[in-house]
């Protein structure tokens, strides 16, 4: 359960950005996350709805736009599907992540006076 | 303030920040690494289940590597039992207890880095919290990561912890001595289950009871060490 500092890690950069834009208010708070980076969405959504009380985040909105795993082969991209053996077939290197393992606080919307 | 009508209200600006949550963590890590390598010792991050035998196998290395200088940090929610087995075999160690964290991370780390004896290093193993999870996502400043997966935690345990097993470097597959006991289980499943998750599959089968595997675990560490210098850890 590693979502809590997760949410910690959210709200203390949050906090930053809102401050410094002079905000009164967060109103939406936006992350990327990839299925291979170990958040879980549910138990994420959670401990933010614990641990945002009495925080810049207490009436922010969260959204989490999940992105799904994509491998390729870093030579040629060949595509290699989710749960193939991690290598090209056709020329045999190694599969890439390409996307899928980020925890990216992408966007914030403030209310600013 | 509202343009548009003057109506008072405050207007919503989206900032785009695009930033990695765990940047915090990741600077500190950086810290680390560079430390590591000013120093010339080889960082291990050594990952698996509770149970796995994690200890054990750091046990049979301190018994196989004759004049390597090695160093532990062990992580549990609590006791220092695995630092106390560890110091009993001959290597300086620290241990972390967490709480109720179920991962290390680089500020742990750091903190414990400042606890070790000022001894010379060679090796200095991370010994992970028992936890195929978490501790995955945690840059600790670490060369390698490395997952101790035991014979007897199912052929495809690689499959349903993906996230870990990606990360890998090398995956030591422990107890290997209980193989003829285990009439279901077939390595070769093993390796399959672990091609579908980490790009470039290496799986070293080891024993820490016979000792089997762990001439190929030093060679393999022996290999990486990539880094000019050895000498004093701080």
């Amino acid at each position: 359960m590693h979502e809590y500092g997760i949410v910690e890690a959210l709200l203390q950069r949050v906090d930053e950005v809102a401050r410094g834009r002079g905000a009164t208010r967060v109103r939406r708070v936006r992350l990327r996350l990839g299925e291979l980076a170990g958040v879980e969405p549910t138990l994420l959504a959670a401990a933010y709805a614990a641990f945002r009380e009495r925080t810049c985040c207490a009436e922010a909105a969260l959204d989490v736009e999940p992105v799904a795993a994509r491998w390729s082969c870093p030579g040629c991209a060949r595509p290699i599907a989710r749960g193939e053996v991690l290598r090209c077939p056709a020329c045999g290197a190694p599969a890439r992540l390409v996307a899928g393992d980020e925890i990216v606080l992408y966007r914030v919307e403030l209310e600013v006076p | 303030m509202c343009e548009t009508c003057g109506c008072g209200d405050p207007a919503v600006v989206p900032v785009d920040v695009h930033e990695a949550l765990l940047a915090g963590n990741d600077r500190q890590a950086a810290h680390n690494r560079e430390h590591f390598e000013a120093h010339g010792v080889l960082a291990v991050n050594l990952m698996g289940s509770p149970g796995a035998g994690k200890t054990a196998i750091l046990e049979a290395t301190a018994r196989a590597a004759a004049g390597w200088r090695l160093a532990a940090i062990t992580g549990d929610l609590a006791t220092e039992h695995d630092a106390q087995r560890l110091r009993a075999a001959g290597v300086p160690s620290v241990g972390i207890t967490t709480g109720s964290a179920c991962h290390l991370d680089a500020e742990l780390v750091h903190h414990a880095l400042h606890r070790l004896p000022r001894e010379a290093v060679d090796v200095l193993f991370v010994e992970n919290v028992g936890n195929l999870v978490c501790p995955a996502i945690y840059d600790l400043g670490q060369a390698v990561n490395v997952v101790a997966l035991a014979v007897t935690e199912g052929e495809d345990k690689p499959l349903k912890y993906p996230v870990m097993f990606r990360r890998a470097d090398l995956v030591l597959l422990t107890k290997i001595d209980l193989l003829p006991y285990l009439r279901d289980v077939d390595p070769v499943r093993i390796e399959d289950s672990l091609a579908r998750v980490m790009p470039q599959p290496r799986l070293l089968p080891v024993s820490a009871l016979t000792g089997a595997g762990v001439d190929g675990w030093l060679a393999w560490l022996g290999l990486q060490d990539r880094f000019p210098q050895r000498g004093l850890m701080r």
